[in-house]
């Protein structure tokens, strides 16, 4: 291994370390405290390591382009909010949580890999990683009984996405002779295969894994379970960086193997983004709870990028990637506004619990309202450029229906983030019960909700990177 | 420059209320107040400084890089179609923050933040003419509405509000989709990929792909209106709107969507316009009529006013698809004169709930020995909206008739018709609640000090605007005419290919 290419892989090598080192700091220094710095500044070097990284291909199996380094450096950005969010929840349960650290970090692990694989392997490798340790994770405060049931069956449901993947994968090797998913461009686009049935149907196997991940429908009914169930920052990791992982594979996969281009194919996918889309909004419609509000509206974001991914090209790699940061934001605001407000009895999970936050803790419901009025795709917060980006991508590609489709969603949509607001409108019966939140995740909080209205009135440095960064490492 | 500050003083301003508004509701009124009208003045020496070096299609403009990524740029502009409009939305800022003085006690603060962030919003409506920034103030004075509806409103304020936010939202996506296929169609076609109304103009683009995006704008300014199927949100949110928020809603965002229906449907898209003109006169005769049959069977007073809106509106739509000067001249005039005179009659309508703590007019009756000074203002703006001559509703609805009759004479004889209909609401209104027999005895404070300033200001405008019109004529002349050349120079240049 040259050098450069030890360079190349130090950032992941870093995170491996970082768990490692985790893990031996609780054998020397047992203590929460411990746990998280060493974490904090783990995933601070690991960040910054990422500046010294001169892209290139590593071996077969990992590339670390540009387009990999820009989606390794939003989920370490994730993975440090998520572990702040952690510290204040974790505390409240006194547990004795050194290992949740060390396995965050090896979900961080799997979930950079995914976004720097171009192999099977690499591929599998990556996703596994991420499954495991999300088992671990989302049952990790046992105590709440819907926590293990969430964990239980994620376990099942992933382990079983990932057989179909496999055998997916294996169908489109037997047909391909190839694992690195340049071999099977070049394989594909020398007609070896065309549009043979085991291609196809180890493509819609493949797509059985990826959507299982992405929680798209039909493959997504974990996900209101497992938001509800899993300790709240958890929740925040499985929506933000499990899911942007997956997005950056699922584009540099099918931009090298273009399989969609074939006739059937497309419909599959179109179909999977319009079902996500509206299945998602209509069964947020009647839910109460909070948590699955937000699971069930982001089985539609993801319908939404998966049109970005239909209507392609570099506008449709623009969309989803500016999409996927400003819905990794939105996200993160109100996962870790509901880990914050968590107390040794539950999470506030009901839309009642909000009623009159405007009053009695007017900034809160600022920081609250910033991230829904963003996944609303409002002007003015990130969400809106997102909605903005897809709309002219599938636009340009001339998708109509789909583009219609999804703007006929969003105003669906609307109703029930705004049911949230008008709860947290009204004059409260009761005083708040919710508790007061530790300063670190205020600020942060604070932090989450100004980016999401900066990145809504001033967009352009982010698609400047995105331009700079995603798209020429993709071209 | 000063363009930007018509803008950024509401929102400072909305700002600074919304800060003291906690130690001081006071502190929050007499900012919000400062402000507009600050923002009055500064817009008035905006206009005089350039309109003697006026030269070409705007009078003044400001323009400057905003996401260069997106082809996105902030650029304001006015002319004297909007400036009108312009002082309009100031005037009836003005006075939204003065009936709100004594009416608004709780979270007096934010309140002012998003009333005059509403004004900003619709400030920025009138001035932008990037159609991506445009989108957005579309958007922005949208959600502080919403909560002026859901937080200071009437009984169903819930019901009411979420209405509103879903059929204007559900319209304006619709919208973007259709600024972001003629951005797109355009820059194909020319290589230039903007959002730029000046650029934008005389794009050619006809035949299906024009029609569907024409139909993408007008329904988001349909709604906005409202023109006749998309009406149904209009009643609930006046209704429960709090006084100020009915007389921003009546007054200035209905005005939205005619001055959207003017400057971007017919000039940008003049072919398809042309096409589907007689469809959208249709609907605006329709509205009149049905507009003006409901309002008839209203017992509620603010939901009577409600859908005499629908019915002016209705006006607005058939004069804009008339496309002449006359009708379009008279659309302008009917837009204020509505803004003014609805906006008073929300106040009335206002001022009776806050002493009778209700609106119903079976149990009015006879209030004119009662609040004489009220009843006086009640029945000189009832006589506003019916369109007597001489007050400025007629001089809008009249220009209307006439130019509208030179294009399609059997929809404006039908229109005529609710000359009558609109005698019999408006008179209807005035016998039930002022007239007639005295069913319970009120015991009401009349019009206060406050409260006559604000009509005298009111009917001054509408008798001045009745009686010498001329002024907004020869300051909309020019730009309306050239908007007209725009409309049918590239119609027969589309019509030609």
């Amino acid at each position: 291994m040259s050098s450069g290419e030890f360079q190349a892989l130090l950032p992941l090598m870093l995170l491996a370390g970082s768990a490692i080192a985790v893990m031996l700091a609780a054998a020397f220094h047992q203590g929460h405290g411990t746990a998280v710095g060493v974490t904090l500044v783990g995933l601070g070097i690991v960040f910054a390591s990422l500046f010294r990284v001169t892209p290139q291909q590593v071996g077969d199996l990992l590339s670390i382009d540009t387009y990999a380094l820009f989606f390794i450096g939003l989920i370490v950005l994730v993975a440090l909010v998520v572990t702040v969010f952690s510290h204040g929840y974790l505390a409240k349960f006194h547990l004795k949580p050194e290992e949740y650290y060390m396995l965050l970090l090896l979900a961080t692990l799997g979930s950079c890999i995914l976004a720097a694989s171009n192999h099977f392997a690499t591929f599998f490798l990556g996703l596994e990683l991420l499954s495991v340790s999300l088992y671990v994770l989302i049952g990790y405060v046992f105590r709440r009984t819907t926590s293990m049931e969430a964990a239980v069956k994620y376990l099942i449901l992933a382990a079983a996405s990932s057989a179909f993947l496999l055998f997916g994968m294996a169908l489109i090797y037997a047909e391909l002779g190839s694992m690195s998913f340049g071999g099977l461009g070049v394989g594909f686009q020398e007609g070896i295969g065309g549009s043979k049935p085991a291609m196809i149907a180890g493509t819609v196997l493949m797509l059985t894994g990826i959507g299982f991940k992405l929680a798209v429908a039909p493959f997504h009914m974990w996900t209101p379970d497992i938001y509800q169930g899993a300790p709240a920052p958890v929740g925040a990791f499985v929506a933000t960086a499990s899911k942007g992982a997956m997005v950056a594979l699922l584009f540099r996969f099918f931009g090298d193997f273009p399989v969609f281009r074939d006739n059937a194919v497309f419909t599959v996918f179109a179909v999977v983004a319009v079902a996500s889309m509206t299945i998602g909004n209509l069964l947020a419609l009647r839910q109460r709870n909070l948590k699955r509000i937000l699971a069930y509206s982001s089985i539609a974001h993801l319908g939404y990028i998966l049109v970005a991914f239909l209507a392609g090209g570099s506008r449709g790699l623009e969309a989803a990637t500016f999409y996927i940061v400003a819905y990794a934001l939105a996200t993160l605001g109100a996962f870790g506004l509901i880990g914050a407000l968590a107390t040794r009895e539950g999470e506030p999970e009901s839309v009642d619990d909000f009623t009159g936050l405007f009053w009695q803790r007017p900034w809160l419901a600022l920081v609250f309202s910033a991230s829904l009025l963003s996944l609303i795709g409002l002007p003015l917060t990130g969400g809106f450029w997102g909605k903005f980006l897809i709309v002219t991508a599938g636009v340009n590609s001339a998708r109509w229906t789909l583009v219609i489709l999804l703007v006929l969603n969003s105003a669906a949509g609307l109703y029930y983030y705004l049911r949230i607001l008008v709860a947290a409108c009204r004059t409260p019966d009761l005083p708040s019960s919710l508790p007061a939140l530790r300063f670190v995740d205020s600020a942060l909080l604070g932090i989450l909700a100004l980016l999401t209205f900066m990145l809504g009135v001033y967009p352009e440095p982010l698609l400047h990177l995105i331009r700079s960064l995603v798209m020429a490492g993709n071209s | 420059m000063m363009l930007l500050w018509v803008i950024l003083i509401p929102l400072a301003g909305g700002l600074i209320s919304g800060l003291l508004g906690n130690r001081s509701p006071a502190a929050a009124r007499w900012t919000a107040l400062i402000a507009m009208l600050l923002d009055g003045l500064v817009a008035v020496m905006a206009w005089q400084q350039a309109d003697g070096a006026a030269s070409g299609r705007w009078v003044l403009t400001f323009e400057r890089d905003w996401i260069p990524a997106a082809g996105v740029r902030f650029y304001l502009a006015v002319d004297g179609f909007s400036f009108p409009l312009v002082l309009l939305t100031v005037f009836l800022g003005i006075l939204a923050v003065l009936v709100s003085w004594k009416g608004i006690k709780e979270r007096v603060g934010f309140f002012h933040f998003n009333l005059l962030w509403v004004l900003a919003g619709t400030l920025g409506v009138f001035l932008t003419l990037d159609l991506l920034a445009f989108f957005l103030f579309w958007e922005l004075m949208v959600i502080p509405m919403y909560l002026l509806i859901a937080i200071w409103g009437h009984e169903h304020r819930s019901h009411a509000a979420i209405k509103f936010f879903l059929f204007t939202q559900a319209s304006g996506l619709l919208m973007l989709v259709a600024i972001v296929g003629l951005h797109i169609l355009h820059g194909r076609a020319t290589g230039n990929y903007t959002f730029r109304y000046d650029d934008l103009l005389g794009n050619g683009i006809g035949g299906r792909a024009g029609f569907w995006l024409m139909l993408g704008f007008f329904t988001a300014f349909a709604v906005k209106l409202p023109a006749f199927p998309f009406h149904p949100w209009l009643a609930d949110a006046h209704t429960e709107a709090p006084t100020a928020g009915s007389v921003i809603l009546a007054g200035l965002l209905l005005k939205t969507g005619a001055y959207g229906l003017v400057r971007f449907v017919v000039p940008l898209f003049p072919q398809a316009a042309a096409e589907f003109a007689p469809m959208a006169m249709a609907m605006g005769v329709a509205g009149v009529l049905y507009g003006a049959m409901l309002a008839f069977a209203q017992t509620d007073f603010k939901r009577l006013v409600a859908y005499t809106s629908v019915s002016h509106m209705g006006f607005v739509l058939l004069g804009v698809f008339a496309w002449n000067a006359v009708a379009v001249q008279g659309v302008l005039m009917q837009m204020i004169c509505h803004g003014i005179s609805t906006g008073a009659l929300f106040i009335i309508a206002g001022a009776l709930q806050d002493r009778m703590h209700t609106r119903d007019l079976e149990r009015m009756g006879g209030l004119w020995s009662v609040v004489p000074r009220l009843a006086a203002f009640g029945l000189l703006f009832a006589l506003a909206s019916l369109g007597l001559p001489g007050l400025g509703n007629f001089v809008g609805e009249f220009l209307v008739l006439i130019g509208s009759f030179q294009v399609n004479r059997v929809l404006t004889i039908l229109a005529a018709l609710t000359l009558v209909a609109s005698a019999i609401y408006s008179l209807r209104l005035v016998q039930k609640a002022f007239h007639g027999e005295v069913r319970e005895r009120w015991v009401i404070a009349d019009f206060g000090r406050l409260e006559i300033v604000i009509m005298a200001l009111l009917t001054a405008a509408i008798v001045w605007l009745g009686v010498a019109p001329q002024p907004v004529f020869r300051m909309s002349e020019s730009p309306i005419l050239r908007m007209l050349e725009d409309g049918s120079a590239a119609a027969k240049e589309g019509g030609g290919r």
